[in-house]
């Protein structure tokens, strides 16, 4: 099974630099971005409302993760989105999360039950 | 049934989750309190849970178990800190033995609050797990079969669902 073969690849620091990378909305867009395409530090700054030296921390912060990469692109660094890293951490936030759905969808259908019942008694 | 947020918060380590039911409060509170209503929700589709012991009262305890596909089973419990009824449980869940006494591991601390609205009722799950190796530990525990469907969801955090 896929999420046990997830738990042994992760160690728990491994875990806990995902969720916090993924933790932050600008940092979800930068994923975004670079799993579309390869920006420098410089292009994404431009994209955001903030200083080029705090998109860079954003930048340091999902590398650390494993979840972006920075290579040479002739003088400059670009980033990049490894997609291996970003399907592993997927997994872990989206099983747990689809557990609550799978229980709230149980849920509506004991409810649906009752409005059965009452046609029933008519 | 509509799920109205659910949002990971990866620097706490919380889901909340909130959905909103078409019946009463009252109703929505009884698939909690009433451990066969609640047998039939708790556990993922492939793993029903079965509630031997379910005391619903604060500091009661519960002992659940989950049966998975090939029969095996995983232990829980739950400890209830809060009643509020029909407004407010809080409880703690955690792994057990198969006789129901907590095993090793933080428990997973789960606030449900319920809110009546329009003739509908909101319902506000929110669960804190103490550091993400629990929550890695849960995946791993029973939970296999039943996250199956999860697999594959890359397009979910590209698009934005868990903002």
């Amino acid at each position: 099974m896929v999420v046990d073969q997830l738990s042994r690849e992760l160690d728990d620091d491994d875990v806990d630099r995902i969720f916090q990378a993924l933790a932050d909305a600008t940092r979800r867009d930068i994923v975004s971005r670079t799993m579309q395409d390869e920006y420098s530090v410089t292009e994404l700054a431009e994209r955001y409302a903030m200083s080029f030296a705090a998109v860079q921390k954003h930048v340091a912060v999902l590398e650390r993760a494993g979840l972006v990469s920075k290579r040479a692109r002739g003088r400059e660094r670009v980033v990049s989105a490894d997609p291996e890293a970003i399907r592993r951490a997927s997994r872990l936030l989206d099983a747990y999360e689809l557990l609550w759905r799978q229980r709230a969808q149980s849920m509506e259908s004991i409810l649906a039950e009752d409005a059965e019942d009452r046609r029933t008694d008519r | 049934m509509t799920v109205l947020e659910s949002r990971v918060d990866a620097d706490a380590l919380t889901l909340t989750f909130v959905t909103e039911f078409d019946a009463t409060p009252e109703r929505v509170w009884q698939l909690w309190e009433d451990p066969r209503q609640l047998e039939r929700w708790w556990g993922p589709p492939t793993w029903p849970a079965s509630f031997p012991e379910h005391e619903f009262v604060p500091g009661g305890r519960s002992h659940y178990f989950m049966t998975g596909p090939d029969g095996s089973r995983v232990h829980g419990w739950w400890r209830i800190i809060a009643i509020d009824e029909p407004r407010r449980l809080e409880f703690d869940d955690g792994f057990a033995d198969a006789e129901g006494r907590p095993v090793e591991g933080n428990p997973v601390r789960g606030v449900a609050t319920i809110e009546g609205r329009d003739g509908r009722t909101r319902m506000t799950c929110l669960m804190t797990f103490a550091d993400a190796a629990d929550l890695e530990k849960l995946m791993e525990m029973g939970m296999r079969e039943g996250m199956g469907l999860a697999l594959g969801q890359i397009d979910d955090i590209l698009a934005g669902v868990h903002a």
